[in-house]
């Protein structure tokens, strides 16, 4: 009565797609922010998911350490945006083309 | 039971995630991580991982989204119109992806499902009833190093993120 692995990949794979799609597609700097935090909940559904398939505690003990970068990753992202917004009060990606060809 | 509570997790977790993308106002898009975080921290008990299921709700859903939240409120973003202009380049890289996954998943679902049994053989570092003393010990035993150096990448992101947002460092007001 387990669920088998390939149900957790596929629902990995669609988190995953959604938040490379909201990447891609949004504007807002914030909700960018926000689709790669699904990625990475979507890297650790896997991790947990195999984790308990092999019994071998290294997959959760790796979504500690995602979790670590992530927090890296907001704390110094929301900084950015943070000092964008006080030069050019905006956070639509497309205003921030200092670094464009 | 079991495909269940999968099924109710999973079908929560693909929506709001899906709405987090969708919703145009930031502040629904974290309020909908919000519900999905809520609903990964199920799934990870129902995986045997409860200490994982704890610090998902704490550090995700308590420090993290309310760091985003905080933003939100002091910006004050407005709603944005559209989407990026570059949706067709997505839909042309993802579309493709979702599709070749769904075939790889449906095709080899059968062989991996009868062969899953297989795979256990002798495992190290058993998922014991304690879930948090097993994972206490495999932490500070075995992932010791990349312990630290995770501090080490605490550390650097708050200095680095306090340098970025000071108004002016080095200025005469502290």
């Amino acid at each position: 009565m387990t669920i088998p692995i390939s149900y957790y990949l596929i629902l990995s794979a669609i988190v995953f797609l959604t938040g490379v799609v909201g990447v891609l597609i949004r504007r807002n700097i914030i909700a960018i922010l926000l689709s790669v935090e699904l990625m990475l909940n979507a890297t650790n559904i896997n991790f947990v998911a195999f984790s308990d398939q092999f019994q071998d505690l290294g997959g959760q003990v790796f979504v500690f350490f995602a979790l670590t970068v992530a927090a890296a990753e907001v704390a110094v992202g929301l900084a950015i945006i943070i000092a964008l917004h006080r030069s050019k009060s905006t956070i639509n990606v497309e205003e921030f083309n200092l670094l464009k060809w | 039971m079991a495909y269940l509570f999968f099924g109710y997790f999973a079908g929560i977790i693909a929506i709001s995630s899906m709405l987090v993308v969708a919703l145009r106002n930031p502040v629904y898009s974290a309020l909908s991580l919000l519900v999905m975080f809520f609903h990964v921290a199920g799934l990870y008990i129902t995986l045997h991982a409860e200490f994982l299921a704890a610090v998902q709700l704490i550090v995700y859903a308590g420090a993290i989204l309310v760091l985003y939240l905080f933003v939100v409120m002091i910006l004050n973003v407005k709603e944005d119109d559209r989407y990026h202009s570059q949706w067709r380049i997505a839909a042309f890289i993802c579309v493709p992806l979702l599709i070749e996954s769904i075939v790889l998943l449906s095709g080899g679902s059968r062989a991996t499902t009868s062969g899953n049994r297989l795979l256990q053989t002798e495992p190290h570092g058993m998922v014991v009833p304690d879930n948090t003393l097993a994972i206490g010990q495999t932490l500070f035993s075995t992932y010791l190093f990349p312990f630290e150096v995770a501090s080490l990448v605490l550390l650097v992101a708050m200095i680095g993120a306090i340098v970025i947002a000071k108004r002016d460092i080095g200025g005469s007001e502290t």
